[in-house]
């Protein structure tokens, strides 16, 4: 029998037919290791069980199809192929699909990121910021024909309708839901004036929810400069995103309400200042108006008037007693003149001319001494019926 | 009235504080008080109307980007 030697290249290659044909379709069970996503958009890995490993490569754009990014140490199913390389001479797996072993490994990549994000201090609450009381924009990061959107929307509107809702559209399960998630809170973020980020979908399964568990996507919340609310399925669900968000909401829901002042206190708030203004200005004015009562009733506004009127009554007194004093005087006088009339009467020389005396008047004067008569002047003699001039 | 709509709701609502606090003081005299009631009393009213006139705004984030490109 004559020996057949084959060239590298041929046995190779008749390696590669091989195993590509007896293996082109598998599925295979492991545990994923040296997980590697170039920066191409390809993904390296190697699987192994205790006893074995076999690289694995999975091309960019299958491997958008995957909801989650893979761990080492996630044990999953594999879908795809066996390829032979012949340059390098090794043999991989070219793989179509990917999903977890179990959701206990999902729980289990969850608590390993849970870990290592909280290892970093990515919750820490250090880092939390505050939420605005009076958000103008609200920037949503959901999808903008889920459920969740059509809630937040009636919330906002009945609360708080002065605010404005910024939609940026995600995708928020399946494949590449994760990065754009991540690429719209980092779009917001290049917006001036968004107050607030709410990321959120409504309920679904743990598949359905895990793009809020990944990496790209905590990261992204924790490098916002805008505070962020998460709000990722129900109560009961948690996800990275909760964790290192500024604040958790239950449900996007509840996430709005958290988000906006309500309406209904604010009208109180509004009116109560609304009656308290009036209400405050009288009691005001009335307390202007009992000061100057009080003032005015003072005693140092009440002495002035007391001078006043002890003045006043000072006057009075002093009109008083002129009036008494000139009253008295008067009479006084009166008095006199009667009484000095009833002398002048009683000494009527014209009473003691009728009885046959008469009197002699000298330089209009009367003369009633012998003494008095000038001898060389002429002088008069009355007599009741006339004078008679003597020279 | 241009510069009031440029202060936001929360401002206005912070200002009424401030006037009533102001006035509960008794800190300000009688003229003062008329003006910060009338200016109250304005407020009280500006926002009252704000919000109840007001409706929900909803734009879509492609929306602004391509506005905050155009301007």
């Amino acid at each position: 029998m004559k020996e057949v030697v084959l060239s590298v290249s041929e046995i190779t290659g008749l390696i590669k037919q091989t195993l590509e044909e007896s293996f082109s379709e598998v599925s295979i069970i492991g545990e994923i290791s040296n997980f590697k996503a170039h920066v191409s958009g390809h993904w390296y890995f190697t699987l192994k069980d205790s006893n074995a490993q076999i690289s694995c490569t999975m091309w960019r754009g299958v491997n958008n199809y995957v909801f989650f990014t893979p761990q080492d140490g996630m044990k999953v199913i594999i879908g795809g192929r066996v390829t032979v390389y012949p340059p390098r001479g090794n043999y991989q797996i070219d793989v179509r699909s990917m999903k977890p072993a179990g959701v206990g490994e999902l729980q289990a990549a969850f608590e390993k990121l849970k870990q290592k994000l909280s290892a970093e201090g990515l919750f820490d609450d250090q880092y939390k910021k505050p939420i605005p009381k009076f958000p103008q924009k609200i920037g949503i990061v959901t999808a903008i024909d889920g459920a969740a959107f059509q809630d937040m929307k009636s919330i906002a509107a009945r609360r708080y309708p002065l605010v404005e809702l910024i939609i940026a559209k995600s995708k928020v399960q399946g494949d590449g839901a994760a990065a754009d998630i991540a690429k719209n809170i980092k779009l917001l973020n290049l917006q001036k004036d968004i107050d607030l980020i709410i990321v959120g979908r409504g309920g679904g399964s743990l598949e359905d929810l895990w793009a809020f568990n990944e990496e790209i996507v905590a990261r992204a919340i924790f490098d916002s400069k805008i505070p962020v609310i998460s709000a990722v399925g129900h109560e009961i669900d948690f996800t990275i995103s909760d964790f290192v968000a500024d604040l958790r909401a239950a449900t996007p829901s509840a996430a709005m309400e958290l988000a906006t002042p309500d309406k209904d206190e604010l009208f109180a708030f509004i009116n109560e200042f609304s009656y308290y203004f009036p209400e405050k200005m009288l009691e005001i004015i009335s307390n202007y108006k009992e000061e100057i009562s009080q003032s005015v009733s003072s005693y140092g506004f009440r002495l002035p008037q007391d001078l006043i009127s002890s003045k006043s009554q000072q006057l009075d007194n002093l009109i008083y007693r002129f009036q008494n004093n000139y009253e008295t005087k008067l009479r006084a006088v009166k008095n006199r003149l009667q009484l000095l009339e009833s002398k002048i009467e009683s000494h009527n020389i014209d009473n003691v001319l009728k009885k046959g005396f008469a009197i002699i008047k000298q330089d209009k004067n009367f003369v009633t001494r012998k003494k008095n008569l000038l001898h060389e002047k002429s002088f008069e003699i009355k007599f009741f019926d006339g004078e008679v001039k003597i020279k | 009235m241009s510069k009031k709509k440029e202060n936001s709701f929360e401002e206005s609502l912070n200002r009424l504080q401030e006037i009533s606090d102001a006035l509960e003081s008794g800190e300000v005299g009688l003229e003062e008080s008329i003006k910060l009631y009338e200016e109250g009393i304005n407020l009280a009213k500006l926002c009252f109307s704000t919000l109840k006139d007001a409706e929900l705004k909803v734009t879509e984030l492609k929306k602004q980007l391509e506005d905050n490109i155009k301007q």
